[in-house]
C-alpha cells in the first residue's frame, strides 16, 4: 500500500469514526445532562450501569471510535505543528494504546462494579 | 482632491528586508495599484512589482494589502485603509525576488505535480467530443474552471505555510475540474498525484482560499470533492482502475 | 532588516477559520483530557466504596470547572465535526457559516444546561 493510499484510508477511517462519534457524542451528552441532577456518586453511576450489556456496548463502541479518532487528528497536529521532529507517530501511536487500554478497562469496570 | 496623504509601509528587499513608508496623495477612487504605481515613478523608481491588465482580469497585480491576499488593481483604498495608513507586502508563501514579486514557479510547478493539465486520446481526425453541458461533471468543472492562477488562495492557505509539499487550492481545484473532464485520460495518475498529505487530505477546511478568491471560486468545495474520490478510490477502486 | 511577514491574524480573520480553529483546539484539549477521563472510570473496579473515594477527588472547585469546560470543548467539537462532516459529506452549500453561529449558540446552550442540572 503506498503512502498516499495510506493517508486516504487513515483519512477515510477519521471521518467514519466522526460519524459514529457525532451520535456517540450526542448521547453521551444527553446522558451526562440527566446524571449531573442532583450531583453525581459512585452508587447512582454503578446503579445505571452496572450489569447493562447495552450500556458496556455503547461505551466500547465510543472507546473504539476514539481510538481510531483522536490519534489521527492529534498526529496531524504534530506533524504541522512540529513538522520532521518524529514526534507525530510516537505520540499518537502512545495515546492510541492509552485510550483502548484504560477505555475498555474502563467500560469493564463500569460493568461489573468491581466484581470481577 | 484630497490633501491628506496616505502613509504607505511597503516591503522593500528579499525574503530579509524592511517596510518603507512612502508618503501618497490621497485621490479618491484610487486603488492599491494606483498607489504602488505612484511610489514607483514619482517618489521611488528601485520599487519592484508586478501587474499588468490593471482591470481584474490577469491576477497578476496579486499582494498582501493589510495583511490580507488581493488583487491590488481591484482594491479601492477607501475600502482597506486603516485612518490613513496602508502596508503593502508580496504574497505569502512564495519566495521573494524582489520587494513585491515573487517568483511563482514552485505554484505552477505545483499545479503540473497535480497533474492539473489536459490530456486527451482524441485527434482531429476523430469526431468532435460529446460533453453534455447539463450533465452533473460538467457542471462540477465548470464551478471551478475560471481560475486563472494569481496565487491569491495559494498565499492565503494555513497548510501551505505548514506543509512545504502541500500542492494548494489552486492546482487540487485544477485537479477537480479535470477530473470532471470526461475526455481526460490521466485520471488514474490524477488521483495518484493528489492523495495524501501532499495533497487533498492535508486540507482542513480553514476556508481561506474559497473566503479570498477574487473569482469566486471555491476550492474547498473541489478538494471536499477530491477527498471523496480518492477516499473511495483507494477503499473500493475508482472507476478508472485501483489507485 | 527583518524577516518577510508572514500569515497574521488579519489573513485568519473570518468565520471559517475560527470554526477550524475552536475545532482543532477543542478536539487537542478533548484527547488530553480523554485517558484521564478512562483513568477516573476504570476506579469503578474498585466496587461502589473504591469508586466513590476516587470520585471524591472530583469534589474540588478546579474539578468542577473543568467539568464545565469539556462539556462546552464537547459540544464546540461535535458541532464543528458536523459542519465538517457536511461540507466534506454532504451536498455543496458553502463554507456553512449559518452553521458555525448555530455551534456557537449550542456551546453556549450546553453550558448553562450544565449549570442549570449540576448543583
Amino acid at each position: 500500500m503506498s503512502a498516499a493510499v495510506f493517508q486516504a484510508k487513515l483519512w477515510y477511517a477519521q471521518r467514519i469514526s466522526a460519524m459514529i462519534l457525532g451520535i456517540c457524542v450526542a448521547i453521551h451528552l444527553i446522558i451526562i445532562f440527566y446524571a449531573i441532577r442532583g450531583g453525581l456518586s459512585a452508587q447512582e453511576i454503578l446503579g445505571r450501569t452496572q450489569g447493562n450489556l447495552a450500556f458496556a456496548l455503547f461505551y466500547e463502541i465510543f472507546v473504539l471510535a476514539c481510538f481510531v479518532h483522536a490519534p489521527i487528528g492529534v498526529s496531524n497536529i504534530l506533524q504541522e505543528t512540529f513538522p520532521n521532529s518524529g514526534l507525530a507517530k510516537p505520540i499518537s501511536w502512545l495515546l492510541a494504546i492509552l485510550i483502548s487500554t484504560l477505555g475498555t478497562t474502563a467500560v469493564i469496570g463500569v460493568y461489573s462494579g468491581g466484581s470481577l | 482632491m484630497s490633501h491628506t496623504d496616505l502613509k504607505v509601509k511597503v516591503w522593500r528587499g528579499t525574503d530579509q528586508g524592511e517596510f518603507v513608508e512612502y508618503l501618497v496623495p490621497r485621490i479618491s477612487n484610487q486603488t492599491v495599484l494606483d498607489v504602488v504605481t505612484y511610489i514607483q515613478r514619482k517618489l521611488d523608481p528601485t520599487l519592484s512589482y508586478r501587474f499588468a491588465c490593471r482591470v481584474g482580469m490577469c491576477g497578476s497585480c496579486a499582494m498582501t494589502v493589510n495583511g490580507v491576499a488581493r488583487w491590488t488593481c481591484r482594491t479601492h483604498v477607501s475600502k482597506i485603509v486603516e485612518g490613513d495608513s496602508l502596508e503593502i507586502a508580496p504574497l505569502n508563501n512564495l519566495p521573494v525576488i524582489k520587494d513585491l514579486a515573487t517568483d511563482m514557479r514552485e505554484f505552477f510547478n505545483k499545479w503540473k505535480g497535480a497533474v492539473g493539465f489536459f490530456k486527451g486520446d482524441q485527434t482531429r481526425h476523430d469526431d468532435f467530443a460529446k460533453v453534455e453541458p447539463q450533465s452533473e461533471e460538467r457542471q462540477l468543472a465548470n464551478a471551478g474552471i475560471e481560475c486563472i492562477g494569481c496565487g491569491v488562495c495559494y498565499a492565503s492557505c494555513e497548510v501551505v505555510e505548514a506543509r512545504s509539499n502541500y500542492l494548494g487550492p489552486a492546482a487540487l481545484n485544477r485537479a477537480w475540474t479535470l477530473s470532471n473532464d470526461i475526455r481526460d485520460v490521466q485520471q488514474i495518475e490524477r488521483l495518484r498525484a493528489v492523495a495524501g498529505d501532499a495533497g487533498c487530505h492535508a486540507c482542513h477546511t480553514q476556508g481561506s482560499c474559497t473566503e479570498r478568491c477574487p473569482k469566486a471560486i471555491e476550492p474547498t468545495a473541489s478538494i471536499a470533492g477530491l477527498k471523496k474520490l480518492v477516499a473511495r478510490a483507494a477503499v473500493k477502486g475508482s472507476k478508472w482502475g485501483k489507485l | 532588516m527583518i524577516s518577510r511577514p508572514k500569515l497574521d491574524y488579519r489573513a485568519k480573520s473570518h468565520l471559517s477559520y475560527f470554526a477550524y480553529a475552536c475545532h482543532r483546539f477543542s478536539g487537542l484539549l478533548l484527547a488530553c483530557f480523554l485517558p484521564l477521563h478512562f483513568l477516573m472510570l476504570s476506579q469503578s473496579l474498585r466496587g461502589a466504596a473504591g469508586f466513590e473515594s476516587a470520585l471524591g477527588l472530583t469534589d474540588l472547585w478546579v474539578f468542577k470547572l473543568g467539568e464545565w469546560v469539556l462539556v462546552i470543548l464537547l459540544a464546540i467539537h461535535l458541532a464543528g465535526g458536523v459542519r465538517l462532516l457536511m461540507i466534506e459529506f454532504g451536498p455543496w452549500r458553502g463554507l456553512r457559516k449559518g452553521w458555525v453561529q448555530v455551534s456557537i449558540l449550542f456551546a453556549i446552550i450546553c453550558g448553562l444546561l450544565f449549570l442549570y442540572f449540576a448543583n
